[in-house]
């Protein structure tokens, strides 16, 4: 029987148990997570191209083969030829794909669930979504490449990969973006024949989202003098709409277009000049402008206390209690933004011990913990589907905010309503292979209602036993 | 000419009399109310542009729109607005009467961010830090507190914060999973009695659309992906139901155009063609029901005026709303029109706000409700004593 410590262990800060966590974990759940913590993992090898840079270079190949079918195809607008055009379309979703249920498989037979829960939020309070093109051909590599290696580092560096990794420049379109007085800001501005300039998405969005928070006391101002000094960042080669790529390089007679799919900088469209963020003056700085103003900005108090609420609701409460916000923003700024100091804080927090239920699962994480429960991974393909059917399409949040994070936003009727019906169909397919009762003391243990204990003991049949057992609000709960 | 008496002439602002007539209320005791979200910030400047404002062209740059009657050029509702081309059925509804425009409106969120933007749309306070759940929820409290209870619904899997708050809101959406049996849903519904009362009442709602769905030929209906009409169909059947709800929230995202949104043809053209299609299908899926019914369509802010360095717009701050519905007095614009002039716009680069969505909300439920001012403003919109209902009803 699971004690309800390594439960509130497991499913808190896990994704649930696995049957034999009770004597994998022992009495010593604090260890079992302290552990998850480090050593870090090894990042990627320098030299080794990154995966999501293979494939958005292919992107664009096929992008270029489309275009020019079409081109040809607009001359003879009858035999428009579909092929290009559907390659194209199959390439993006073989590739957002394989990588959701890679993310899924990841959790599910993970055996440091506490960093992978690490991983997912750091991914989620960095969202990408893969809505956008060509970031879904991407978004899970960005995962892998941008957030996994750095959630037990320090804050600036994890900002720092993210916001320069392709998927998160191409989201909020910042190569798109043009300094109005740059070298081809001017000559454009001077032939008024194009209208360019500043893209102020990708700056908003890190200093509303990433750092200071929408309350941290920044104005339209900063936003827009952080866009300047984030103009040039961009992303390497021919791809990705790289109209503006090619101009730059017209007009600095330039041949180097960046490392196909990876992170470049561009300072032909690089805003020049002295610009004053929250109150600091940063002076020109080309490619490293912008991360001094990263870095400036993850030290600041606010970002302190938007992370440590970020991250105590999530792991702890809808509504954070007060005085364990307050102690992770001091571990945070006491240790200079390193995070592990902050996830002690959060692991050894005796708020994260009272109630065992103060959270409702997200329905990937219902999805994952239920995997879990059975042992089971689960074919890629039909994951998807039915996570989608459950509210939560894999890398896909929607905006830029990310999934939100309280119960309101993932326990309506109708949701819920698909979970029973899920749990269901799960126990036509396993209900005689798996006995519920024992299945209940491994993975909810003394987190068990009388209520739900009696209800599964007593299903008529063993199929609806498990659908019971995965209904349980001791299962939607953590 | 100057804008402004320009307006006051060819479009009326009206501002609806304080002594709301009771009787007219219980007579529309009927009413049938639609709240459309759209989410991400739609331009209000593309859905429906000043096309006869002289720098309305040089602003808008490679996302104006043609003259009416030229090939992709806007549809003509007066001498100074038209509607994006896409938009057919919304033409038709305004010719007919039952489309009414309203423009340089926004919330009293002057902030530029999405979540904040929507927190303050669909809380009905002024700041966003505000959170006593959602401004339509405590309509339905003032409803029952008069005796006239409704329900309401979510078209989606989750309850939107416009409807969160004290009053049982239910929720639908399509789905793909096979029914679970009775008998295991008598079981689970047991359990979630016993140890979990807040799970219970979210199952009960659920299962009482379900039936709803059910009788109405909708278990069958499968998600739609981008498209609208499916759900705004839905929508409409249960608005038709004779034990139906009789409020309905249904939210589309998309509207966030911040690269290549395109003029005539686009990306943004094509999401508008869905509003459209979807508002079209709920009139006719709503048959003669339509004739007591207001579709309120509302984002949570405009975009910047002109266009921005890649093909698109930033988020901004006034916009247009849409109401629709044969029980509103359409055919007409209504706005208190700010100009383009950079001193014109907000902050210099965004529709000035000149009339505020809460006094849209005020009017319609005023009017279709008999919902009493000092209910709508102590409770439903508090700090909105000074915003005046805008009168829509027919």
């Amino acid at each position: 029987m699971l004690k309800q410590t390594t439960a509130i262990a497991t499913n808190r800060f896990g994704f649930g148990a696995r049957p034999g966590d009770a004597t994998r974990i022992g009495d010593d759940y604090e260890a079992w997570l302290f552990d998850q913590l480090g050593p870090p993992m090894p990042t990627e090898q320098p030299g080794n191209r990154p995966e999501s840079a293979a494939i958005l270079e292919q992107v664009t190949e096929l992008r270029l083969a489309r275009q020019a079918r079409q081109s040809v195809a607009n001359d003879e607008p009858i035999e428009v030829d579909q092929d290009a055009i559907r390659e194209y379309a199959r390439f993006i979703s073989r590739s957002f794909q394989s990588q959701a249920a890679s993310g899924y498989t990841e959790a599910i037979t993970s055996d440091a669930p506490f960093r992978e829960r690490l991983v997912q939020f750091w991914e989620n309070h960095f969202a990408v979504s893969a809505d956008k093109q060509p970031v879904g051909a991407i978004a899970g590599h960005y995962r892998n490449e941008a957030i996994r290696p750095h959630v037990t580092g320090n804050f600036v560096e994890l900002l720092t990969s993210a916001i320069k990794h392709p998927a998160m420049q191409l989201y909020l379109d910042n190569p798109q973006s043009i300094g109005p007085n740059s070298m081809l800001g001017s000559r454009a501005n001077r032939n008024r024949n194009r209208q360019t300039g500043l893209n102020e998405n990708l700056a908003r969005e890190i200093l509303e989202l990433h750092t200071l928070g929408v309350d941290g006391g920044y104005s339209q101002d900063d936003v827009i003098e952080f866009a300047k000094s984030l103009t040039g960042w961009s992303v390497g080669g021919t791809g990705a709409g790289d109209r503006i790529g090619a101009m730059a390089r017209r007009l600095t007679g330039s041949t180097d277009a960046g490392a196909p799919g990876e992170f470049t900088f561009r300072p032909a469209v690089h805003e020049p000049g002295t610009k004053t963020i929250f109150g600091r003056r940063f002076s020109e700085g080309g490619v490293d402008e912008a991360e001094s103003v990263l870095a400036f900005l993850s030290e600041q108090q606010q970002t302190a206390r938007f992370l440590a609420t970020k991250l105590a609701r999530h792991f702890v409460a809808d509504q954070p209690p007060a005085a364990l916000v307050d102690r992770l923003a001091d571990a945070y700024l006491a240790n200079e933004g390193e995070l592990v100091p902050v996830y002690r804080e959060l692991i050894r927090a005796k708020e994260s011990w009272t109630d065992p239920l103060a959270k409702y699962k997200t329905p990937q994480d219902y999805l994952v913990s239920t995997f879990r429960a059975i042992g089971t991974v689960p074919n890629g393909n039909s994951l998807v589907g039915v996570a989608t059917q459950l509210g939560q399409r894999p890398l896909t949040p929607g905006s830029p905010a990310g999934w939100p994070d309280i119960a309101d936003n993932w326990n309506g009727g109708d949701a819920l309503l698909k979970r029973i019906e899920w749990a269901s169909e799960v126990g036509i397919n396993i209900g005689d292979r798996i006995d519920a009762t024992e299945r209940l003391d491994d993975v909810l243990g003394e987190t068990a209602s009388e209520a739900t204990r009696l209800g599964v003991q007593r299903a008529e049949s063993g199929s609806q036993a498990i659908a019971l057992l995965f209904s349980a609000p001791e299962f939607q709960r953590r | 000419m100057d804008r402004r008496k320009f307006l006051n002439s060819s479009a009326t602002l009206t501002l609806m009399s304080p002594l709301m007539n009771r009787a007219f209320a219980e007579a529309t005791d009927d009413a049938r109310l639609v709240l459309v979200i759209l989410r991400g910030g739609l331009d209000g400047m593309a859905a429906a542009p000043a096309y006869g404002e002289g720098r309305y062209r040089n602003l808008r740059g490679q996302l104006a729109l043609g003259e009416p009657g030229s090939e992709g050029g806007v549809l003509k509702l007066d001498g100074l607005f038209g509607l994006h081309p896409s938009l057919t059925n919304m033409h038709s509804m305004y010719r007919d009467g039952d489309l009414a425009v309203v423009h340089a409106i926004a919330s009293p969120y002057r902030e530029r961010s999405h979540f904040d933007g929507q927190k303050v749309l669909e809380a009905g306070g002024v700041s966003p830090s505000t959170s006593n759940g959602g401004w339509l929820n405590r309509a339905l409290t003032a409803l029952a507190a008069e005796s006239f209870e409704r329900d309401a619904i979510a078209l989606a899997s989750t309850v939107p914060l416009v409807l969160r708050g004290t009053e049982t809101v239910t929720s639908w959406a399509p789905s793909r999973l096979p029914d679970s049996d009775a008998d295991t849903l008598a079981r689970v519904r047991q359990i979630y009695e016993a140890a979990d009362p807040a799970l219970a009442m979210r199952l009960t709602e659920a299962l009482n659309a379900r039936d709803l769905a059910g009788e109405t030929g909708m278990d069958g209906m499968r998600p739609g992906g981008q498209q609208l009409a499916p759900i705004t169909t839905a929508a409409a059947r249960f608005l038709a139901a004779a034990d139906g709800p009789r409020i309905a929230v249904i939210e589309a995202n998309g509207w966030d155009t911040h690269a290549n949104q395109g003029a005539a043809n686009g990306g943004l053209a094509i999401r508008l063609q869905q509003l459209d299609a979807g508002l079209a299908s709920f009139k006719s899926e709503l048959g003669s029901n339509w004739d007591k019914t207001t579709v309120m369509v509302v984002t949570e802010f405009g975009r910047t005026v002109a266009v921005n360095g890649t093909r698109g717009t930033d988020h901004g701050t006034a916009g247009c709303a849409f109401v629709a519905g044969g029980a509103v007095a359409g055919g007409r614009v209504i706005a208190d029109w700010p100009g383009l002039a950079e001193r014109e716009l907000f902050e210099g680069r965004d529709l000035a706000p000149t009339l505020d969505l809460r006094a849209v909300f005020k009017g319609v439920l005023s009017e279709q409700y008999g919902l009493s001012a000092r209910a709508l403003e102590s409770s439903i919109f508090p700090g909105s004593e000074a915003i005046e209902p805008i009168s829509l009803s027919a």
